[in-house]
């Protein structure tokens, strides 16, 4: 359930990032000022250890079919949360490079949907006062399954949220929602069945290694849990509302950005024959939404920009004519241009300069 | 996918970022902010954008050729990554059916459109990811993100974990390997198992960790990690980025494929 780049609109995923990396950035400060660096190869090792053990697969009681974990409670409870999340955080990063899941923009909503509800709310808020220091395996074992399935609950939760404020998907909230949560109660009774596990045979084996991640971290109270998560919905909210309030004063932020570099919406024109030529050109065909806005529905305020973008069907049959015409012609030639580059590349030998 | 195949794919995308073309010897830096720049052009695109799109995949095209990254590879990457998004994007013609226009016929409605707006930007964006890490090397990322202001520990935990991944895969490689050898159909692949083998490798994790760290002493561990290539933001850097800059603007203030669609009727 990684969120992906294309349900996103660049506000949501900004504002997600946001969030993220000043968690990030907390956390790295938090476990600077707080550990030893014997640390630093424990949770390094320990992050590709997750991935390793994301990649075995095991059949899911009761169905036939098989799954995998995520990993981020088992992480919060040997390693605590800052440094669970650090390497949650890490996990997630390289995931969404050599796998490719989710992508980059979607990176921050990722980390923050399956790392910072584990280790910043279900570790201090479920987990710990579930367990109160007793470690007998029935307690971890309640504790873990409740705190999984809370914690991928909220995670779908914000899935859910993400698309809808994003605004690329039609799903109705109500809908999304209930397609969202069950799934992932079961996955998440999987994932506490298996979180539960694996801490029991480590305490089992090395009882010291999560006596003393629990035992380490007197700093760590709830109060100050609640402080910091509060702060960083503070951010992700206020990057949030800031880059849509632009993105809605505005037909959308880069030309907002773009209009602060010139001066105005557009690029400097020069008065080129070709250049007029393209210009009215445009202004014939009117086809990309932004450009013929501008002038149905000038005010600022007529609209949010969600809400603008859905009245872009005023086609008729020979734009879409040349829509299609217009979209085959430039994807094949993107391709010769590339194979053309192959071909050179091949003639050419290595000593060519590209 | 089984363990083995995602396991030489990992190791093959590695092995790529080391080639030696005009894409790889750039800077991270620059591969890593217009690939950035890139991605959130293309999100920025309306819902109901697809001729705006097309022409961006001029940039993937252009990172194939030019970082000669075989084409098929990436795409059956692209092709298998979680498809979280097309099965969202999958709802839209069933929620919005209301018709944008008919061609030839055939009635279009806004939630296909949509869709296939979803399925584009999902191909841009996972191939631009997909192709960042296969023209550069992890570490080079590693100290672009470090030159840009990520907190040092974190680069540092991106490092270690990158360089581990290898060993401690090779090592769940074998328990898979030992426990498929044992098991007999479905018998011994269930939870109880799974949980065994996972807290096993756990434990091994941790002491292959306090080896780890004994040796790094004995080498003169500082809490940093270096890296030994050195990179430069060079000329061509500038260039490249500026080039970059300047067309994602124009593709995305200006409507080419309804100019050249424009034209072409023109002249037909």
């Amino acid at each position: 359930m990684h969120m992906a780049d294309s349900l996103l609109s660049p506000a949501v995923g900004a504002a997600f990032w946001a969030g993220t990396s000043s968690a990030l950035a907390y956390s790295a400060k938090k476990c600077k000022a707080s550990m030893d660096e014997k640390m630093i190869p424990l949770m390094g090792v320990l992050g590709a250890f997750i991935f390793a053990a994301q990649m075995i697969n095991f059949t899911i009681p009761g169905t036939g079919s098989s799954g995998h974990i995520g990993g981020g409670m088992i992480l919060a409870v040997i390693l605590g949360p800052y440094a669970g999340f650090i390497v949650m955080a890490s996990v997630l990063t390289i995931q969404a490079f050599f796998f490719a899941d989710g992508g980059l923009l979607a990176l921050g909503c990722n980390i923050w949907n399956l790392g910072i509800y584990p280790c910043f709310i279900v570790y201090p808020l479920i987990y710990r006062p579930l367990v109160k220091g007793r470690n007998t395996s029935r307690r971890i074992a309640i504790a873990s399954v409740i705190s999984a399935v809370v914690g991928l609950q909220l995670g779908a939760f914000s899935v859910v949220l993400e698309t809808i404020f994003s605004g690329r998907s039609e799903l109705p909230f109500t809908t999304f929602v209930l397609l969202m949560q069950p799934v992932h109660l079961a996955i998440g009774l999987v994932e506490g069945l298996v979180t539960a596990g694996v801490i029991n045979f480590v305490y089992a084996a090395r009882p010291e290694i999560i006596e003393s991640i629990a035992s380490a971290r007197p700093l760590v109270t709830d109060l100050s849990m609640k402080k910091v998560f509060g702060g960083l919905l503070v951010v992700a909210v206020f990057t949030g509302g800031v880059l849509s309030w632009f993105a809605s004063a505005n037909p959308d932020g880069l030309e907002w950005s773009i209009a602060k570099t010139f001066g105005k919406p557009e690029l400097p024109e020069r008065n080129s024959r070709i250049e007029a030529l393209i210009k009215s050109l445009q202004n014939k065909t009117a086809f990309l939404p932004d450009y013929s806005f501008k002038k149905a529905e000038g005010s600022p305020d007529s609209a949010e920009a969600g809400k603008s973008e859905t009245s872009w069907p005023a086609i008729e049959a020979g734009t879409s004519a040349s829509g299609i015409i217009g979209s085959t012609l430039v994807l094949v030639s993107v391709l010769l241009i590339g194979v053309v580059i192959k071909l050179l590349r091949r003639k050419g030998g290595r000593n060519r300069i590209i | 996918m089984s363990f083995d195949e995602q396991y030489f794919k990992l190791g093959y995308i590695d092995t790529l970022s080391y080639k030696n073309t005009f894409i790889h010897r750039l800077d991270p830096r620059t591969k890593v902010i217009a690939t950035l720049a890139f991605v959130v052009t293309v999100v920025s695109f309306s819902k109901y954008a697809i001729t705006g799109l097309v022409p961006f995949f001029l940039f993937p095209v252009l990172m194939f050729a030019l970082g000669d990254i075989p084409v098929w590879f990436i795409l059956r990457k692209v092709l298998v990554v979680s498809v979280f998004a097309v099965f969202v994007g999958m709802f839209n013609p069933l929620f919005d059916s209301r018709v944008m226009f008919s061609f030839h016929g055939l009635q279009v409605t806004g939630g296909w459109i949509s869709f296939l707006s979803i399925i584009l930007k999902f191909l841009l964006t996972i191939s631009a990811a997909l192709l960042l890490i296969a023209t550069t090397s992890f570490p080079g990322i590693c100290h672009a993100l470090r030159k840009l202001g990520v907190p040092e520990l974190f680069i540092c935990q991106l490092l270690f974990l990158y360089r581990y991944i290898f060993v401690l895969m090779e090592e769940a490689m074998r328990m898979v390997r030992a426990r498929e050898m044992r098991s007999f159909g479905a018998r011994g692949q269930g939870l109880r198992t799974f949980v065994s083998l996972i807290g096993t490798l756990f434990l091994r994790t941790i002491e292959r960790a306090e080896r780890i760290y004994q040796s790094m002493l004995s080498r003169g561990f500082t809490g940093t990690m270096h890296i030994a290539k050195a990179y430069r933001f060079g000329g061509s850097d500038l260039v490249c980025l500026a080039v970059t800059g300047i067309a994602l603007f124009i593709l995305r203030t200006y409507d080419i494929v309804g100019i050249i669609g424009k034209q072409a009727e023109r002249m037909f």
